[in-house]
């Protein structure tokens, strides 16, 4: 773990491994969403628009993903002190922000033709707008913490306390009565038939690897930044 | 006793801080286990009716057989059942959505009228967490079962 915290090390593995990532994620996602789009029947009951299941439910899951991996990152930096760990946590909020917003963007044009609805305040649909505005006010914070020379240990808290909502969303569904139904997929088991079930998970696959993709290439560009930064303040000093 | 290493002291401040923070959270949501709900189920309502004219919402499954229309074409009446098989009945006039059929889940919107029965101004459907093809649909229990049991993934 120790090696990987050498940002030298990191660089050479995170040159080949982004591009990597981004190229394998793009296609699968295009491939799964050309099959879940074009190819799968409709369903029972709605029809046409359970195609919209293949970009909701993976944006879902990686919305919630990132914040996970926030605070996973954030409990590393917190503790062992890892310098590259405040970058990936950093690096993970702006496509968890972004997976998040499609998520809600989806479910809501989802909500209209199924539901009847646009917009409900249930307990699933409440949470996960919290968790859209906690990605606002983390990428702020982190922003200004890196900004103003303050130590990444605020941001690295407020990731760690923020995650309590991350079982919340997962259980609304589960707590509360709600318009938004129980989850399809629980361990071991799923009410997702065979046939959209494959493409989801294909789906789902890619759009993760396009996660990390972005956040190592992101984590590169932080890392750039700094470095560049810290070339100018030591010619600035032996300029004096 | 040797000292802690730093590290490991900020280890064990993590993990109890993270342990209050999720007892905490716990406790918030037990405390809005009544509140957070997005409507009352019928037995709910029946237990704990609310005032007459107060605007609440009703869920549940809608009661296969018991949706009717009247003669003016647009006032639906069917019955609410909830988990323990107590109904309430609902008048509403308007337009539902596409998926309220009889035998799946609704919101209702409204109030409770002096007679007991729920006078909606607005339904939701509601759907369950199944997702399946049109072509399964005519299949029989047993098959449907069957393929059910097949398309169930199991992850161990």
């Amino acid at each position: 773990m120790h090696g990987f915290a050498n940002p030298k090390r990191f660089q050479t593995l995170a040159s080949w491994l982004t591009p990597l990532l981004l190229v394998a994620g793009l296609v699968l996602s295009a491939g799964a969403l050309w099959w879940g789009l074009t190819q799968v029947s409709p369903d029972r009951l709605m029809g046409e628009t359970v195609r919209i299941l293949f970009l909701h439910v993976p944006a879902a899951w990686l919305g919630m993903g990132g914040w996970t991996a926030i605070a996973i990152s954030s409990l590393v930096y917190l503790v062992w002190r890892h310098p590259l760990a405040a970058l990936a946590a950093r690096a993970a909020a702006v496509p968890g922000l972004v997976f998040t917003l499609i998520c809600l963007v989806t479910g809501s044009i989802w909500g209209r033709p199924t539901w009847g609805t646009w917009w409900v305040w249930d307990g699933r649909l409440t949470s996960m707008l919290v968790l859209a505005f906690l990605y606002a006010a983390y990428i702020a914070l982190a922003q200004a913490a890196a900004r103003e020379g303050v130590s990444a240990r605020i941001p690295a808290i407020f990731g760690l306390v923020g995650a309590i909502n991350i079982p919340i969303i997962n259980r609304s569904v589960v707590w509360w009565n709600s318009l938004h139904q129980p989850p399809s997929i629980t361990m071991g088991n799923s009410a997702i038939d065979g046939e959209y079930l494959a493409p989801l998970l294909v789906a789902v696959v890619g759009f993760s690897l396009i996660f990390g993709g972005i956040v190592l290439a992101r984590m590169r560009a932080l890392l750039a930044d700094i470095q560049a930064e810290a070339r100018l303040r030591r010619r600035a000093s032996e300029a004096v | 006793m040797s000292a802690l290493k730093p590290k490991h002291q900020r280890l064990i401040l993590v993990v109890l801080a993270l342990v209050a923070l999720v007892g905490a959270g716990l406790l918030a949501a037990y405390a809005l286990r009544n509140q957070a709900n997005y409507f009352y189920l019928p037995e709910q309502m029946q237990a704990d009716p609310p005032a007459v004219g107060q605007a609440v919402r009703l869920g549940g499954m809608v009661e296969q057989g018991s949706l009717t229309t009247d003669n003016d074409g647009v006032t639906l009446r069917f019955a609410v059942t909830g988990n323990d098989g107590s109904r309430i009945p609902v008048r509403f006039s308007g337009i539902a959505p596409d998926l309220f059929v009889e035998g799946s889940g609704v919101v209702a919107e409204g109030r409770l009228g002096p007679d007991g029965t729920f006078v909606a101004d607005n339904l939701l459907a509601k759907h369950d967490e199944n997702y399946v093809p049109k072509e399964l649909e005519g299949m029989s229990e047993m098959q449907a079962a069957k393929m059910a049991e097949e398309t169930t993934v199991g992850i161990e």
